[in-house]
């Protein structure tokens, strides 16, 4: 072996540790510029989505009086009055120089449809009412939401907006008037699906994930735990215990369409459960979470130490009294948090339940398991789907919601891992 | 209905419980001594009341509306169906099943009318049927479980038994659910193949699915070749890779490396979050502002750029995979021992040095797999591709272009319309098949790889 005597300050050995020192900051800010680049997307994911969302919280209304006169309303029978008069009536007494029937149209156009439905309600609620004159605040039409947002800018061409200048002049004489107003829009919350974007809430939606969600629970979560702890504390390490073990495996890896023609093929073609029904969707949803469920129980049953179960055999106990009086309750925060997070990414699944029919288009909130319903993220692809401009801030505001729900259990799950955890 | 059967099965259990129970404390307080305790005497009621009358329950379940039906079609006039095919019965079915749920349409003919107020009696009469027959097996297993208690009897080796075997099903539904999985798709694939001959699904160019399926309908001839589709798929994947490998990595090496604690515990949870965003989220990103900002970088820079641009639809799905691949890099940099790093750095290595020559080639395979994996997430994604990538089938490398996915057929094709009896629905099968075939391949391939190099250094 030669020793080269090397001179380690000379001209090249100081350029060359330079070189090296520099590629060395190189490799550092190309990191910095990598994470930079995914939390600038995460920002912008966030930013665009509260942006156009935050609109979507609160809606324009006005305040007309309606005459819920007898002559259009039988008080015996309110479902069959003549709503669309009284409305009429009521914007012709807000502007009376409008004599022709185009100019009151063009009126009644301001008030959204969903003003006759109002009445209605109240009509049928209370039918002792009819003949009374009731002063109302009703949701105005989409374009003059818009409008009012100035989401709609009075300063585009009037061949290029959805409203005319003389529909803004009527528009802008009822905000002198002091009638319109922009309170928060509980139907967001309260109403179900609807064609027009100022009357669509996410109430459906709602219920529809929550029963998705429970039948999906229900049916997971027993089966979860009990796969679990025979794959950790039972099962003979043989040839099937393997096959099983493979199969959890790869079934967590199987693209979510992939269940979503399971289902349509098995459980509405074969055993024939109706469709668009959130007892398909959870059954669905479960079969996707299992592997989530039995993968945590099995990490929180090992994390059990060995010295518990051998002192509770110790004493006498049999193998099932140590598993279900010891190791079960001790594991559960671990296969709870696990089962919580899993429930989060069943919440945010949407590819199967398109598949089966969870995006139909639906008015009225789900009453049970197995009524026609939509979910939250199947409601978010129909509207995104919508061509009608209030629906683009309504997307963005539903999105919020289901990120709202999602950051709550997320944060349960990290709760309860925090609070429960224990070292031994 | 199956709300209080459920609720009937857990009262007989719960009062089969303590019915035992206390007929077992009545056997100790007589002086004998019980093999087991006496909550064990209990939950052997559970099991015998509990579970036969579930089983029978989910099995009446199962059979009901077929058995109905049948009994229905067999007791309608010869005449009714006579030469008829299986097509136009089962609409002669669904018409009864309307008139009996007070739907009517029109005039029903006679023979529907009575076949309607048949199918509504056997209804009734099956509902009673279920009802008495859950109460008689419920009632039979807490009888048996009752006359077995005694001081010998091994009440406790029976609920354990019972256990394990509710145990082994739960771990076998797994099983089960691929063995389903794979049984729908082929038996629904072989039916697309007998209609459309497979060497025509598989090395055919083109893809035009929108056949007519009634015969008044305009549309075109239609072709089943799915290269075309594959072909956009992997398109979309690359450009996902193109953007989540390097920026994945990068981001990886730089957090395990260079980063203080203080920056990892802020970064690591919001690359999470970025990992927690549904899909469904990340779709109308692409469509909202991702697609936009590109057709108008596009324009700015003269390129024509489609609307529904692979480049949006692979963009985001990058984004969407750069948590993913960190995550496993991150793994695999930190299972290299430690022994190899120190020696690195003894050796005079900067800490660059040390993760390109020594860190990074050590950990390579681990980062293969995780990249694989991140494949055919890619190849198996859904929302992103339906709500912003395109539905014709092109095969262009370009990727400005708009292309189309497997997944975003399989949605395609099985939205609204689902009759499975035309090669447009049955095709989505085929496609699925093939879209479980593939994943399938690379999660093996890539399990095995990451086990292989786990072993390499344990």
């Amino acid at each position: 072996m030669t020793v080269t005597n090397v001179d380690w300050r000379s001209d090249e050995v100081v350029a060359r540790l330079a070189r090296r020192h520099r590629r060395d900051v190189r490799l550092k800010l190309a990191g910095m510029a990598a994470l930079g680049f995914a939390l600038a997307m995460l920002a912008t994911l966030v930013i665009s989505l509260a942006a156009t969302g935050y609109q979507a919280f609160t809606q324009t209304h006005v305040r007309v009086d309606f005459a819920l006169s007898d002559e259009h309303i039988d008080a015996d029978d309110p479902q069959r009055g003549n709503y669309r008069a009284i409305v009429g009536e009521a914007v012709a007494a807000l502007f009376p120089e409008l004599d022709s029937p185009a100019g009151l149209k063009r009126a009644t156009g301001i008030l959204s449809s969903g003003a006759q439905n109002v009445l209605r309600d109240l009509a049928l609620a209370d039918p002792a009412r009819v003949g009374e004159r009731v002063v109302l605040t009703v949701p105005v039409s989409d374009p003059f939401d818009q409008l009012a947002k100035g989401l709609v800018r009075r300063d585009t061409p009037e061949n290029q907006r959805r409203v005319s200048d003389a529909e803004i002049a009527l528009f802008d004489r009822l905000a002198e008037a002091g009638r319109i107003s922009q309170p928060f829009n509980w139907a967001l919350f309260t109403q179900a699906d609807s064609r027009f974007p100022e009357l669509a809430g996410l109430k459906g939606a709602l219920w529809g994930s929550f029963y998705a969600l429970l039948v999906c629970f229900v049916l997971s979560f027993p089966t979860g735990i009990a796969a679990g702890i025979y794959l950790e504390e039972f099962a003979p390490k043989s040839r099937f215990t393997d096959i099983v073990e493979v199969n959890i495996n790869n079934l967590a890896a199987v693209p979510s369409v992939v269940f979503g023609l399971l289902a349509l093929a098995v459980f509405i073609g074969w055993f024939g459960m109706p469709r668009s029904a959130p007892l398909v969707g959870g059954m669905t949803l479960a079969l996707m979470t299992l592997p989530t469920i039995i993968i945590a129980t099995r990490a929180a049953v090992k994390a059990v130490p060995p010295s518990i179960r051998e002192a509770a055999l110790g004493v006498g106990a049999s193998k099932h009294q140590v598993v279900t009086g010891h190791v079960l309750p001790l594991a559960m925060p671990g296969i709870l948090t696990g089962t919580i997070i899993g429930m989060a990414q069943a919440l945010g699944e949407t590819a199967p339940l398109l598949l089966i029919g969870m995006n139909a288009f639906i008015t009225a909130a789900p009453e049970g398991v197995t009524d026609a319903a939509t979910a939250l993220p199947t409601q978010i692809f129909i509207w995104a789907d919508s061509p009608e401009r209030g629906f683009v801030s309504r997307t963005s505001a539903a999105i919020l919601v289901l990120l709202g729900f999602l950051i709550a259990m997320n944060a349960l799950a990290i709760y309860l891992r925090r609070r429960f955890e224990r070292q031994w | 209905m199956i709300g209080y059967l459920v609720a009937l099965i857990a009262l007989m259990s719960l009062a089969g419980y303590f019915w035992n129970r206390e007929a077992a404390k009545a056997l100790r307080a007589r002086g004998s001594r019980l093999h087991s305790l006496p909550s064990f005497h209990g939950s052997y009621a559970v099991a015998l009341a509990a579970l036969p009358a579930v089983i029978f329950l989910l099995a009446w379940l199962v059979f009901e509306p077929s058995a109905i039906d049948m009994l229905v079609r067999l007791g309608l006039p010869p005449e009714a169906t006579e030469g008829k095919g299986p097509g136009e019965i089962s609409l002669l079915m669904s018409e009864i099943r309307q008139t009996a749920t007070g739907r009517i349409f029109g005039d029903p003919p006679e023979h529907v009318l009575a076949a309607a107020e048949r199918f509504t009696r056997l209804n009734a009469l099956a509902d009673w049927a279920l009802g008495a027959l859950v109460f008689a097996v419920a009632a039979v297993g807490l009888w048996l479980a009752r006359r077995s208690v005694a001081p010998a009897f091994r009440a406790r080796q029976g609920v354990e038994r019972v256990l394990t075997g509710l145990m082994i099903a739960a771990s076998v539904t797994a099983v089960f659910t691929t063995l389903g999985i794979f049984a729908s798709l082929v038996f629904e694939a072989a039916r697309f193949f007998a209609m459309v001959p497979i060497d025509e699904f598989l090395f055919g160019l083109n893809w035009e699915p929108q056949i007519p399926i009634r015969e008044d309908q305009i549309a075109g001839a239609g072709a089943f070749g799915w290269l075309p589709v594959i072909w956009g798929t992997l398109v979309i994947t690359a450009v996902a890779m193109f953007v989540s490998v390097p920026v994945g990595l990068l981001t990886a090496i730089y957090l395990s490396e260079f980063a203080s604690a203080r920056v990892r515990g802020v970064a690591k949870p919001l690359l999470e979050i970025l990992a927690g965003v549904p899909t469904v989220v990340y779709g109308f990103f692409a469509v909202l502002v991702v697609a936009p900002a590109m057709r108008d970088a596009g324009r700015a820079l003269g390129l024509d750029v489609a609307p529904n641009t692979a480049l949006a639809a692979g963009g985001v799905m990058g984004i969407m995979l750069i948590p993913f691949i960190s995550s496993f890099a991150d793994d695999a940099l930190g299972a290299v021992p430690r022994s190899l790093r120190d020696g690195s750095l003894a050796l005079g290595a900067t800490q660059g040095e040390t993760v390109r020559k020594v860190l990074f080639p050590a950990a390579v395979p681990g980062i293969v797999g995780g990249v694989l994996l991140a494949v055919s997430r890619a190849i198996g994604e859904t929302m992103i591709v339906v709500m912003a990538a395109g539905l014709i089938a092109r095969l262009t490398l370009n990727p400005l272009d708009s292309v189309t996915t497997v997944t975003v057929q399989i949605v395609t094709l099985l939205i609204g319309d689902t009759s499975f009896d035309n090669p447009k629905t049955l095709a989505a099968f085929a496609l699925g098949l093939m879209l479980f075939i593939v994943t399938l391949g690379l999660n093996v391939v890539a399990l095995r790889v990451v086990r292989k190099y786990r072993e390499l250094y344990d």
